[in-house]
């Protein structure tokens, strides 16, 4: 008896050791805390949410898919951040900051007394370091584009140990949004790796929980390959609630690896997630049929920022039909094109009503940015032959299609086979273009084959793709439209613009980047929309809905347009009391 | 079901048996051949207003209480609540016609003709089947469907056959070494996993293949891939039947290997190459349906059994849409047919040898 309680008591300490070392510490008086508004919560519980794939890495600075940012997200933190709710930019890493005069010098004041989620201080010297390897060309970072102003990469200067000064070769609209999601890196663990060459191979998926560490809200407890990752409370996290209590209030956050969308729903349906982020609106219909005995509440938020868009390919490599530019550079055929296509039909049929027609590359609910003097020309096939009339085209005996040299229109669109909603849009305008008397082959292949053949090999003739989604401030922007942009998909690797119209366009957005006036930033925006709409380098489609669902007792979920769509917010997230604080945590 | 089954094997006579097989797989033959005949519609147009409209119901008892000798159907219309809910809109019955015009299509893909069936005036639809995501016809889908995978089944069969039986014939009839290496590549071709190797040939075919070329190499590749079972048993049955004693004597009597072969090695082998065709055309039919399923087969709009089945990767349609799962019970029903046809064939080549 005496040595089962000599057991007991071990096991209880040995448990509250394990507890304490990832439950929140108190606030010590020289941190420099922000103090968040939102609901109170408790603390604990664990959150499982359900991801279609795993993340292929967990460095922030190499990852480029979502599912890597979704998760490398919650456990790093920025200088300044976009909030998802407001879509205005707020403190964060930074607790203040000043803009010079010619809006081309920002200096930084950190929040002093922070530490890293390895109890290790965080300072100037992190940050510096930190844009050192953003900005380093060998690394190739997807945000270093971000980082280049005027051709020049961003000047950073270490002030003191809480101040750091960043230089901009010319003015640059809303500077400050370019820090947002720019994950402050702890020097002390992947200096060396830098210094040897080696940062590209630090921080993968196989990384021991030790060697990473960051400024968000969780950190890595521990990763089990193909199944899931399990991120811990941060103990030393930076933002506290009204009661200061230190945040997140959540023990664990789970990412459980599921497959696929449809898998997605299946668990989230079946309790074992607790939040189902950018459902479809099929699967959102079926999940609202049994939302009430579910326990679980759905969000359409509305049209999101990204389009969808019928790409052609302009691109002058030598083509494998010699026929193909002659069609689809003649903007008279994008024209009929655009004026065949059905979006109603699409928004109907691909996203069950939940999504908003588009005929310019902002989204209507991008209040601040859309121009909306765009005409919304109604679907009209009169039109589109009449177009193709006037472009030399003519009609066989059969209905066919034939260019002026009597050569059938026939073409393939390339999507992406995982997509089912982008291979349902080409099915529709497949049949819209089949009554113009043009041949489409849809040809599903697989995304990254898909990729392959847009950005490098340019084999293809016309593909589906989405883009956008990630701010609301055009300037994110700039790599599709400007000439020389690296998403500038329609003809890629233009040393100089190939029409008038793309002169024009670059000429436009180069101005509004460095115009710091919000008005005239807008105007010359407006006039670059209205470019982008006439010359149609992107047949627009649509914007789907943002529809996501959660546990009705998960308490302070706000999710937003902007992406990460639900998990933003997940420092304040906790589960309500009496609800059986782990629903949906069994991983 | 079971017992039924086994009530009829023992009831009926084994040639009533392969009668009775045999006359329900040339009435669904029949039924695919003249699919544009019997379709309502045609089979890529899309109704953009009726996505996932269930089975239009056949009528004989209109509102009122009152009989209909000839059976009519309702308009279906979308409730306004619910999205892709319908109700039958009472006001007006519209009578099924026989012999309507219609979209024009070919008979047995020969003749043109816009005469259907059977079909009901505008505005109402008549969808047997349902309707699909786009507010196509199934039922019509299914017939069109079915040309496409019966066909790929039939003719890779043939082909598979073909290779079968000559190389079979060759290497059990001429032995040695000709036999060794025949039969060592045909071990090849057994081990071979096809799904990979038609997964592999498609990627590295070109974007602007047509759907036609599609068909035939699907054909080509399943066909020539299943060739090793049909000539190993060939090879058996040329193996045994070149030693006969009579086989010798024809011999003696100076007949040429041709001879031999044609009048008294080949005709064993037609009972194992009816038994064998009877068991590949199922498989080649599912073989097709499943690359289709994997989006290796032929493309949009194109119908296949396998593309329509492919709907029903999407969770949502899997679980409301029951309509979808009719395309299986096509594949079944044919599926059985030719089993019970090569059991058929079987038990009849067994009574034979014994």
């Amino acid at each position: 008896m005496r040595r089962l309680a000599w057991l007991a008591a071990l096991v209880l300490v040995l448990g509250s050791n394990s507890l304490a070392r990832s439950s929140p510490q108190p606030a010590q008086s020289d941190e420099e805390l922000q103090i968040t508004d939102g609901e109170v919560g408790r603390y604990g519980g664990s959150l499982v949410v359900g991801q279609a794939a795993e993340p292929k890495t967990l460095n922030p600075v190499t990852a480029a898919d979502v599912r890597s940012r979704e998760v490398i997200g919650r456990m790093m933190a920025d200088l300044i951040h976009i909030n998802r709710d407001s879509q205005r930019t707020e403190p964060a890493l930074a607790k203040s900051w000043a803009a010079s005069r010619d809006g081309r010098v920002f200096t930084l004041k950190l929040r002093r007394g922070l530490r890293f989620s390895d109890d290790q201080p965080f300072d100037a010297d992190d940050v510096v370091f930190s844009f050192q390897v953003y900005l380093d060309e060998k690394i190739h970072s997807p945000q270093r584009d971000l980082l280049i102003v005027g051709g020049k990469p961003i000047a950073v200067q270490k002030i003191d140990s809480y101040t750091v000064r960043f230089t901009l070769a010319q003015p640059y609209a809303a500077a400050e949004r370019i820090f947002d999601s720019l994950a402050m890196l702890p020097r002390h663990l992947l200096e060396k790796a830098y210094q040897e060459n080696r940062f590209t191979q630090v921080w993968n998926i196989n990384e021991s929980p030790a060697a990473l560490a960051g400024m968000g809200p969780f950190r890595l407890k521990h990763y089990v390959p193909g199944q899931r990752v399990v991120l811990e409370r941060n103990p030393y996290f930076w933002k506290m609630d009204q009661k200061r209590q230190r945040l997140p209030y959540l023990d664990e956050l789970v990412f459980l690896f599921v497959g696929n969308e449809e898998a997605q729903v299946i668990r989230f349906q079946a309790g074992d997630t607790a939040i189902m982020n950018r459902v479809n609106a099929e699967n959102y219909i079926l999940l609202s049929r049994d939302a009430q005995n579910g326990g679980y509440g759905l969000f359409d938020l509305g049209p999101s920022l990204e389009y969808n868009f019928l790409l052609f390919n302009l691109n002058d490599a030598k083509a494998s039909r010699a026929n193909r530019p002659a069609w689809f550079s003649d903007l008279r055929f994008r024209q009929a094109v655009s004026s065949a296509i059905d979006r109603e039909g699409i928004v109907k049929l691909v996203y069950a009503g939940r999504a908003v027609p588009l005929w310019g590359n902002v989204s209507p609910s991008n209040q601040l940015w859309v121009n909306q003097s765009l005409p919304h020309p109604a679907r009209s096939l009169e039109h589109a032959r009449e177009l193709l009339k006037a472009a030399g085209f003519s009609w066989r005996g059969d209905g066919r299609l034939m260019d002026g040299k009597s050569q059938t229109v026939e073409f393939s669109i390339i999507v992406s086979s995982s997509n089912n909603q982008r291979t349902k849009i080409a099915t529709i305008i497949q049949d819209d273009l089949s009554k113009l008397g043009m041949d489409v082959h849809v040809v599903p292949l697989e995304f990254r084959a898909l990729l392959d053949r847009v950005f490098q090999t340019f084999d293809y003739d016309a593909a589906i793709m989405g883009l956008g989604g990630g701010d609301a401030d055009p300037n994110p922007e700039m790599n599709v439209w400007l000439s020389s942009g690296s998403t500038h998909l329609w003809h890629l690797g233009e040393t100089k613009p190939a029409t008038d119209w793309e002169a024009q366009l670059d000429q436009l957005m180069q101005q509004q980047m460095v115009e710091l006036k919000y008005d005239r930033r807008k105007r010359l925006y407006d006039q670059a929309q209205q470019v982008i709409a006439a010359n149609l380098p992107y047949v627009f489609l649509a914007t789907p809905n943002i529809l996501v669902g959660a546990r009705k007792n998960l308490a302070n979920f706000k999710p937003a347009v902007l992406e990460p769509n639900t998990l933003w917010n997940v420092e304040q997230l906790y589960f309500r009391e009496g609800s059986g604080a782990t629903a949906g945590a069994k991983p | 079901m079971k017992t039924g089954k086994m009530m009829t094997s023992k009831t009926m006579t084994n040639k009533a048996k392969t009668r009775a097989a045999a006359m329900v797989l040339v009435l669904l033959h029949g039924i695919i051949v003249f699919g544009g005949f019997i379709a309502p519609g045609e089979p890529a147009s899309q109704n953009r207003d009726f996505p996932f409209v269930p089975p239009t119901r056949l009528h004989f008892v209109d509102a009122q209480g009152h009989f209909h000798l000839r059976p009519f159907v309702y308009q279906s219309v979308s409730r306004p609540e619910g999205l892709y809910e319908y109700e039958e809109s009472r006001d007006q019955e519209y009578p099924i016609h026989l012999f309507v015009e219609g979209p024009k299509y070919k008979i047995a893909g020969l003749f043109l003709s816009s005469i259907h069936l059977f079909g009901v005036e505008a505005p109402a639809q008549i969808f047997l089947a349902g309707s699909d995501n786009y507010g196509r016809d199934q039922f019509s889908r299914i017939l069109y469907g079915g040309r496409i995978s019966l066909g790929a089944g039939l003719l890779a069969t043939g082909i598979s056959l073909s290779l079968g039986l000559l190389l079979g014939t060759i290497s059990g009839f001429y032995g040695r070494w000709v036999d060794e290496s025949v039969m060592r590549i045909a071990e090849l071709f057994l081990v071979l996993p096809w799904l990979y190797l038609l997964l592999a040939v498609r990627a590295f075919l070109p974007l602007h293949i047509s759907p036609v070329q599609t068909f035939f190499l699907l054909i080509a590749v399943i066909g020539s891939v299943g060739w090793a079972r049909p000539a190993r048993l060939v090879r058996g049955v040329v193996l045994s039947a070149r030693t006969r004693k009579y086989v010798l004597a024809s011999r003696g009597f100076g007949a040429s290997d041709s001879y031999v072969l044609r009048r008294h090695v080949l005709p064993h082998t037609y009972g194992v190459l009816l038994t064998q065709a009877a068991l590949l055309v199922p498989q080649y039919v599912i073989a097709e349906v499943t690359l289709s399923f994997l989006g290796l087969g032929l493309s949009e709009p194109l119908p296949s059994w396998g593309n329509l089945l492919a709907n029903l990767q999407q969770y949502n349609v899997l679980v409301s849409y029951w309509w979808m799962f009719a395309p299986a019970m096509a594949l079944v029903v044919f599926s059985l047919g030719y089993l019970a046809l090569a059991d058929a064939f079987h038990k009849r080549l067994q009574s034979v040898t014994v």
